[in-house]
């Protein structure tokens, strides 16, 4: 048994266990109810176009890594991530041709353009998600109605706009619970937005769903809790210290949290390991700035929602929260650290 | 019961302790090999110094080379028995230094010769800590740097506290928790030794919790003329580390770059206390030591006492193995040193012999690119950043890693690679990046002059 020749590694021999491809598939694991229960809600709409962004970011993972001569890295699941978080951000009558681009954009703007998993700057499906935004204002801010009662056996036409067409809006289009507010100043009541009665972005429905999929992840320690607590909790500060001074011009701090894209952002979005800073303080630091920012476009910008720039910002913004808050290094003085 | 002490360095990791398999076997007495081969270069330092001549007749205990300044520690014949030759042999790094065949005599008694004992009472800190080079002994915990040097207290610096390292945190090894269990007077006898060398006024000795029965052990024996308290610290990786020793049990912090003795602390691991406390009374150089041989891949596993020079796969060979082993380590699993051949000797720096087989090595780890989860950053218990170090590592960027993110305080622990999720070597481009630096700034110093 000893004439065999003996391999040779490096130490440490042995590892934790943890793989990144396991990281990533349990962020899908932590995704799929909430696409479901978007399916569930909003019909066979959202059904199709959370499958197509899902095929498209693939696709395209796929292929630009085949042309530029590497190994496929659609193993590692990041792309299907990304593909599910762009669908979760679209409205479910968004059309087909306009998911599929955006997939493209996704992965070939927000991460092959950079070097692939783990050195973009940016989220990619936020990236996607802005190009969308620009390029087809209308589109994207055009919903329909939850739980419409022929969800299942009817289809919006615009969904299946054929490629370079301006979709046909339906007359069925609900307006999402930020907008109503901010143009409208119409409240909608917190147990509707928890358990997702209310019009929006596929995954904008149900917090109690995304919060579920949250605490799974980070009960796994898979997701730095810092964030998601940081950005909700900077929110709820933020905006209950300006209800506190004036609750009819502005909306409660349960409202704010509950409403729009915040839940699926703060949990699933900011939360990305590679777009968010490294130490735990730095990641407090990150998470309260992406909170103000939310809850300055909100209440003062133009736009009803303002979590996507808000989330780009913050990302933005880390590379330099690593550079500034670096922890003590051991047996330095603090004046050595670079603060 | 002692209590576990709550106060403990930042960060570190929780690897499997496998322990249980060997921690409750008594050290054995090892056979001899057929041949004994003894390098020159089993310490930090000079290479000893080959005092004898090939068919030279030697006795078990006699002085085979000296010496050689004094960063360097003298080599003592571990068997009665005949040099067979004098030539190069190979080691653990692979590279080929002088050495010793030595064959001993089937029949003898194997008796250990008597040198000039040396009385704690009465002799002087100089001759103590040239009666402990003399013993040839370095660190056996696996630094293997030569003790007499490290005890030296330098004549501006003050040694208050005298602390014994039975943490013994790498996962399997128990070499330090029988020598706890079993050798209580020897450790209090070398403290008596210690204490002398190094002025220190009290000992802490620092033990894993996982230990318990070796601490209370120690505590129901403890001479009492000695200033000894027994210090139970929570089980974390890398806590045998000088450095987070310290921390843990004193809550000072060694400044970047120095050494214990600038927070007034001798640290000496227990079972160098312990040979040293066997050895100088009676004047005798180190022959053996205590190896844990164990992994899945062992058959009869345990805590043997293995004479310096006994060939690696003789001792495999002895204790037998379940399935053909895969990869053997020298010392523990996280930093341990993989064997590429299995005709090196065990050394006086080995604590330990890990086997796995082809099952148990998992040689399929996929590398991913860094996700930046800050995983390394919580392991990393002298709070680097090796995400970053990594990052920079493949630009050759060694300025910034060495300047703006300390690179040079990284003393290899491995925690960074064990926790990391994308399989990234971290703590080997670090070994690679520190030793292109130190060449380079030698290289730059010789330019100088």
């Amino acid at each position: 048994m000893l004439s065999k020749t003996l391999n040779i590694s490096t130490s440490p021999h042995i590892r934790s266990g943890t793989s990144t491809s396991v990281i990533m598939k349990n962020v899908v694991f932590a995704l799929i109810p909430i696409a479901a229960y978007a399916v569930y809600a909003f019909g066979l709409g959202a059904l199709f176009v959370l499958a197509t962004a899902v095929i498209s970011c693939v696709a395209t993972e796929h292929v630009l890594c085949k042309l530029s001569g590497k190994e496929s890295t659609i193993s590692d699941w990041s792309a299907v991530i990304t593909g599910l978080l762009l669908g979760l951000t679209l409205p479910p009558i968004f059309p087909l041709w306009m998911t599929f681009l955006g997939g493209i954009v996704a992965i070939a703007l927000g991460k092959f353009a950079f070097g692939g998993l783990g050195y973009n700057v940016f989220n990619p499906a936020l990236v996607g998600r802005a190009v969308l935004q620009a390029a087809f204002p209308v589109a994207i801010t055009t919903w329909s109605e939850v739980f419409s009662d022929h969800r299942f056996s009817a289809i919006s036409s615009s969904v299946l706009t054929l490629p370079f067409y301006e979709p046909v809006v339906d007359g069925n289009s609900g307006a999402t619970p930020l907008s109503a507010f901010k143009f409208d100043q119409v409240s909608v009541s917190i147990s509707d937005l928890a358990f997702g009665l209310t019009s929006g972005s596929t995954g904008e429905t149900s917090a109690i769903v995304i919060i579920i999929g949250g605490i799974y992840l980070i009960v796994r320690k898979m997701m730095n809790w810092r964030i998601p607590i940081s950005i909700l909790g900077s929110v709820y500060a933020l905006s209950g210290i300006l209800y506190l001074i004036d609750n009819q011009l502005y909306p409660s701090p349960n409202f704010m949290l509950f409403s729009g894209g915040l839940m699926l952002g703060a949990f699933f979005m900011a939360s990305d390991m590679v777009g968010s800073p490294i130490t735990s303080c730095g990641v407090i630091i990150y998470g309260v700035f992406i909170g103000v920012v939310v809850v300055v476009i909100r209440i003062w910008g133009g736009l009803p929602e303002g979590v996507m720039y808000a989330i780009l910002l913050g990302n933005a913004l880390s590379p330099q929260i690593d550079k500034l808050i670096k922890p003590r290094v051991y047996g330095t003085s603090k004046s050595n650290s670079k603060l | 019961m002692l209590k576990i002490s709550t106060h403990t360095f930042k960060h570190g990791i929780h690897p499997p302790e496998h322990k249980n398999d060997t921690n409750g076997l008594p050290i054995r007495q090892f056979p001899f090999a057929p041949v004994i081969i003894l390098p020159v270069v089993q310490h930090i330092g000079a290479p000893s110094k080959i005092i004898i001549r090939e068919g030279q007749e030697v006795e078990r205990g006699q002085l085979l080379a000296k010496a050689d300044g004094y960063v360097s520690v003298p080599l003592h014949s571990p068997v009665s028995g005949t040099v067979r030759k004098i030539q190069n042999v190979p080691t653990i790094s692979g590279k080929m230094v002088p050495g010793i065949y030595l064959e001993p005599y089937p029949a003898s008694g194997q008796e250990v010769m008597e040198g000039v004992p040396i009385d704690a009472d009465t002799a002087t800190k100089e001759e103590i800590l040239q009666a402990i080079q003399n013993a040839g002994i370095v660190g056996l915990g696996g630094a293997a740097f030569p003790t007499h040097v490290k005890l030296k207290v330098p004549d501006d610096k003050r040694c208050e506290v005298l602390l014994i390292n039975g943490i013994e945190c790498e996962p399997y090894l128990t070499t330090d928790h029988r020598v706890m269990l079993e050798q209580a007077d020897d450790i209090f006898m070398g403290i008596r030794y210690l204490l002398k060398a190094t002025g220190a006024k009290r000992v802490i000795i620092g033990i894993e919790a996982n230990k318990q029965d070796a601490a209370n052990h120690l505590v129901k024996s403890i001479p009492g003329d000695l200033p000894i308290a027994i210090r139970v610290v929570p089980v974390k990786y890398p806590q045998g580390s000088e450095k987070m020793l310290i921390t843990s049990v004193l809550d000072r912090e060694v400044p970047s770059g120095g050494l214990p003795i600038d927070v007034n602390v001798v640290v000496v691991n227990v079972a160098t206390t312990a040979e040293i406390g066997r050895l100088l009374p009676h004047g005798r150089g180190i022959q053996e030591r205590v190896v844990t041989i164990t992994g899945p891949a062992i058959k009869k596993k345990g805590n043997y006492l293995i004479p310096i020079g006994t060939p690696l796969r003789y001792v495999l060979q002895h204790v037998g193995m379940n399935e053909p082993i895969s990869e053997v380590y020298m010392g523990g699993p996280m930093m341990g040193v993989a064997v590429s051949n299995l005709d090196i000797s065990i050394v006086k720096g080995t604590s330990g012999i890990l086997a796995f087989g082809n099952k148990e090595v998992i040689r399929t780890h996929k590398i991913y690119p860094c996700i930046k989860c800050g995983a390394c950053v919580e392991a990393c218990p002298i709070s680097l950043n090796p995400s970053r170090l990594g990052i920079l590592a493949r630009f050759d960027a060694f300025d910034e890693m060495v300047n703006q993110y300390n690179l040079m305080d990284c003393f290899e622990c491995g925690s960074c690679s064990y926790v990391c999720p994308s399989n990234i070597p971290l703590v080997q481009y670090f070994r690679l990046s520190k030793s292109l630096v130190r060449k380079r700034n030698a290289q730059t110093q010789t330019d100088a002059k």
